[in-house]
């Protein structure tokens, strides 16, 4: 049977129509596809208006179309939309083939002869194609109703508390001992001044206590399998050597363990923790955990203090990790970000001179509950400073490291100068490239700074030293800087040199997007689905990215990120099935020999080998259509609907212009 | 009068026409039931004599080689015109085998590679021209052509018979078979079938135990000791072809603890051999890190010679650039 194609050619405004000709390019396929069964051809200004698909629906019911091409932009925007058209007007979805001619033709070219010439190789292509397209069906799979939240920091909690109190039921996985991620780590938030913990801890509280959360901290995910609606993921929670039935978290192991040890994590290397530890006393939950590595009795075999005095017996050395199954129907990632490692800079001198500090260093010195009780103070813990330099943009916006702004540090570094100013009354001077206070009240914030003195340098630091040129200089810290207002250079001594460190994605971020199956930008960050329509969303369904995972953010928008997420996953839940696109594999099994050379590459673990007739199978039902067997498959056996040999042999000979009518050289 | 039938040997080295010897007795049934009208290898004939034969009158000619040489060319299509079931017989013939390896270096690099380097001493640059006057007149030898060509590629081909060569048993089934055709006991397959051949791969055939694939290494087999006997070869990190080669051979190499190199072609449901196998080695091999994968790639120094030995002027690509690029 021929069919019956119609060709539509989108202006996109000016979009394409700038560059292609698009009249040429519908009267050329109306006159020289015909062989191919071209019928009808048409440009139109928005294809994807309502009129547009109307325009598609009445020829598909007036001419009886049975295959649509649409050269308009990539089938990631608007396949969708013209397939509905498609379905509204009874023809099946999957005979719509979308030619992008925005993407892969007008955006990518200047000169319109050529983009034209290129326009209908596409457009040939596509009709080759789309005859070769086969009616496919939609499959209908269950979603289940239980999310997995990974990462327990502002942005998950948000997330997690946002499902629970909507009645499902959220599995919270935190890799450290206690949810509250960075947040629990600041003293205020700018620009309001609001103290972290008083705002944080109550929803850790609610998160710890809300009988829909399933909180598992000191846990990380190892492994996920399945699809959107159906994930099985296996998590590892990590042995505490802690009984958390009988552990009533009284203290008393932490108090009588004789083991100190600089906390790296917590207290950013200013303060001690014992072996045997709760991060901070408002930690969630508030059982301890035992750091095996530093742990006397590990060690050495004997101690054993905490053991002694549990008054619950809760202690438990023999403890080990255990493996975790659980299913779930969608996942949100909240892993957080890793402060920029200000060491990498090492004209600022952070490690080599004393008196430099991170700004997480600064968070935990000017926090009440930090190791100097709030009391900003040099490195000797007692000396206050008189004078103090605060460096934005310490690994950002910079080519050797990052070359993104890291959105956080400017208001970060007003913070400090603030609370500097208000703790100590010393001079502070801010050195910064461009000041970003963008966002509701921030700046406001910036001129109230402004207003209590502190002293605005225009220019990027060029190097923090001890290295003293005169008396005034001497025994301090001198910080060169060209004021690019003032148009000099200049060397300023100080007392403390604060480093406002950008965000950076986690180290191992990659392997966790392999993990979750989702992809890292050229930054490393999390890559959002659409970068302004879908930002919490992914490539994978069922997958959602929110808070400094996707990239840098402040409080305000991670929250916002984490309720967004929330909502899309109660949308999916409430949906109670998922429909699955119909692009499967198939093993065609006369042409499989059982060579297993695909058994260990699907993703979703769709392919099973069965031994007694030694060939491979793939269950369609957990089979995403990623094509990577298909691709594998040395025999030829396995094929991909939607994409077979014959669909993309016909697209190649079509965008290589042979079957033109009348031929041309 | 009997059925008449050719054997042609155009850019090959001869194994194919051994294979036909070796099916012993079998020769027998062929002498019995056609009338060899040309077989330059086993009997005298001249181009002329074919030349003034009827069209169509040679039932059953086996074309092996491929086509190397305007020579070549010409009784290719002086033979589909006499015959009226022209099989390409051999590997040569139906995807070029190893002259078609050729087809990596343009003509000009390889007839100076031939005449003139260090084992051949040309000082005066000597080389072959392709006519010469003598007092007798002008004499010719073949001009090359820029690629070798399979021979489907030159003129239209009823059956493929893949193998290098053939192996004996199934070119006396084949034999049979036309013989039954001959007596109307038999059918043809469909034109353009393979035959003598299965339609799955080396590995149905193989016996050796496999299991899920994690590479780390290739290795030379002659740098893997000991072998293990009963286990795939891939998996022990030996380059073996057999999951993308045609069945038929009865997993010989494989059987004999060597791996497969590839020699029955393309299997059914393969469009590029060396494709398939490139992307079937690449996605098991167990690595993390790019400089891992270069590693475990460094094991094949060779990968055309790896995965085209056989087919690279059959394969959708037929010849690299260089070659393409240079006009005869």
């Amino acid at each position: 049977m021929t069919e019956r194609v119609g060709v539509y050619v989108c202006h996109c405004g000016s979009n394409i129509a700038g560059t292609v000709d698009v009249v040429d390019v519908a009267n050329w396929a109306a006159e020289k596809l015909g062989r191919q069964g071209v019928i009808i051809a048409r440009e139109y200004k928005f294809m994807c208006s309502s009129l547009g698909q109307e325009l598609i629906e009445k020829d598909i019911k007036e001419l009886g179309l049975t295959r649509v091409v649409v050269a308009a932009c990539s089938p990631h925007l608007h396949e969708k939309t013209f397939r509905t058209a498609a379905k509204n007007a009874g023809l099946n979805p999957y005979l719509v083939e979308l030619a992008s001619i925005r993407e892969q033709v007008s955006w990518v070219h200047s000169d319109k002869a050529v983009a034209t010439a290129k326009a209908k190789a596409v457009v040939s292509g596509a009709v080759s194609r789309v005859i070769e397209n086969r009616p496919l069906e939609e499959i209908k799979v269950p979603i289940n109703p239980n999310t997995l939240v990974v990462g327990g920091g502002i942005a998950g909690i948000q997330s997690a508390l946002e499902i629970a109190n909507a009645g499902f039921h959220v599995y919270l996985v935190e890799r450290e001992p206690s949810i509250g991620g960075h947040m629990a780590q600041f003293d205020k938030t700018f620009p309001t001044l609001d103290c972290s913990a008083c705002i944080l801890t109550p929803r850790m509280v609610e998160a710890g206590t809300h009988p829909n959360i399933t909180l598992l901290t000191w846990s990380e995910v190892t492994n996920v399998a399945g699809y959107v609606g159906n994930f099985h993921v296996t998590i590892k929670k990590k042995a505490r050597f802690i009984n958390e039935e009988l552990c009533t978290g009284c203290g008393i192991c932490q108090e009588k363990c004789p083991k100190k040890v600089i906390d790296d994590v917590y207290e950013a290397g200013l303060g001690y923790r014992k072996a045997v530890y709760t991060p901070f006393a408002q930690a969630v939950p508030n059982f301890p955990v035992m750091d095996k590595e530093n742990c006397t009795y590990f060690i050495k075999g004997t101690c054993k203090a905490c053991e002694k005095f549990c008054p619950t017996g809760a202690i438990d050395f023999n403890q080990q990790d255990e493996m975790l199954h659980i299913d779930v129907g969608n996942i949100v990632l909240a892993t957080g970000y890793d402060l920029f490692d200000a060491r990498r800079v090492s004209n600022y001198g952070y490690g080599r001179l004393p008196n430099v500090f991170t700004s997480l260093e600064f968070e935990r010195l000017s926090n009440a509950a930090g190791p100097t009780a709030g009391n900003i103070v040099l490195r000797d813990g007692k000396t206050v400073p008189k004078n103090v330099g605060i460096i934005h943009c310490v690994g950002s916006r910079d080519k050797n490291f990052n070359n993104y702004c890291s959105v956080i540090c400017c208001m970060q570094g007003l913070k400090f100068a603030h609370l500097v100013h208000e703790r100590t009354g010393a001079t502070v001077y801010n050195f910064y490239i461009d000041m970003r206070t963008a966002y509701k009240a921030y700046d406001e914030f910036y001129q109230r700074v402004l207003e209590e003195g502190t002293l605005f340098v225009r220019g990027k630091v060029a190097e923090v030293t001890d290295a003293a040129r005169n008396e005034r200089e001497k025994g301090r810290l001198i910080i060169q800087v060209e004021d690019t207002l003032a148009g000099k250079q200049r060397r300023i001594p100080v007392d403390m040199v604060i480093l406002s460190s950008g965000l950076q994605p986690r180290a191992d971020a990659k392997e966790v997007g392999k993990l979750f199956g989702i992809s890292c930008s050229m930054d490393g960050w999390f890559t959002e689905k659409h970068p302004k329509l879908d930002p919490v969303a992914t490539m994978t369904e069922g997958i959602y990215i929110v808070g400094c995972a996707q990239g840098p953010k402040d409080i305000p928008s991670s929250v916002a990120q984490g309720a967004a997420a929330s909502a899309r996953v109660l949308d999916k839940i409430l949906q109670k099935e998922v429909a699955l696109e119909p692009i499967k594999a198939s093993v065609d099994s006369a042409l499989c020999s059982g060579c297993r050379i695909c058994n260990g590459l699907c993703p979703f673990n769709a392919i099973t080998f069965i031994e007694d007739d030694k060939v491979t199978e793939i269950n369609p039902a957990l089979c995403q259509g990623c094509g990577t067997c298909v691709a594998a498959c040395p025999a030829g056996a396995i094929s991909g609907t939607g994409f077979s040999n014959e669909q993309i042999i016909a697209q190649i000979d079509g965008l290589m212009m042979k079957n033109l009518e009348p031929v041309e050289a | 009068m009997k059925p008449k039938f050719a054997m042609y040997w155009a850019a090959s080295c001869g194994g194919c026409e051994i294979a036909v010897l070796n099916t012993h007795e079998k020769i027998l049934d062929v002498d019995a039931n056609f009338d060899v009208v040309f077989w330059p290898v086993a009997m005298d004939a001249k181009y002329h004599d074919v030349e003034a034969m009827e069209d169509g009158s040679i039932l059953l000619t086996l074309f092996n080689g491929g086509i190397r040489n305007d020579e070549n060319e010409h009784i290719a299509k002086l033979l589909r015109q006499k015959s009226k079931i022209l099989v390409a017989f051999g590997s040569c013939a139906c995807e070029g085998c190893i002259p078609g390896l050729a087809n990596l270096s343009p003509v000009g690099d390889i007839v100076h590679t031939a005449f003139n380097t260090l084992t051949t001493d040309n000082p005066n640059e000597i080389y072959p021209r392709t006519s010469y006057d003598v007092p007798e007149g002008e004499l010719h030898i073949p001009t090359l052509s820029r690629m070798v060509r399979p021979l489907e590629q030159v003129v239209d081909v009823d059956y493929f018979m893949p193998g290098c060569p053939p192996e004996s048993h199934q070119i006396a089934a084949v034999i049979d078979l036309v013989i039954k055709v001959v007596k109307g006991e038999a059918e043809l397959p469909p034109k353009g079938s393979v035959i003598g051949a299965g339609d799955s791969t080396v590995c149905d055939e193989c016996p050796r135990a496999r299991n899920v694939k994690f590479i780390k290494e290739f290795k030379r087999i002659q740098d893997v000791a000991p072998v293990d006997p009963a286990l795939c070869l891939l998996e022990q990190g030996i380059p073996c072809n057999g999951p993308a080669t045609r069945s038929g051979c009865n997993a010989r190499c494989p059987q004999a603890g060597a791996q497969c190199i590839g020699c029955y072609g393309p299997a059914e449901g393969v469009m590029d051999y060396g494709a398939r196998l490139i992307t079937a080695f690449s996605s098991v091999i167990d690595a993390n890190t790019p400089e891992e994968i270069d590693h475990i790639l460094d094991g094949i120094p060779d990968p055309t010679g790896q995965v085209y030995r056989f087919n690279l002027a059959g394969s959708l690509l037929k010849a690299n650039k260089e070659a393409w690029k240079v006009e005869r």
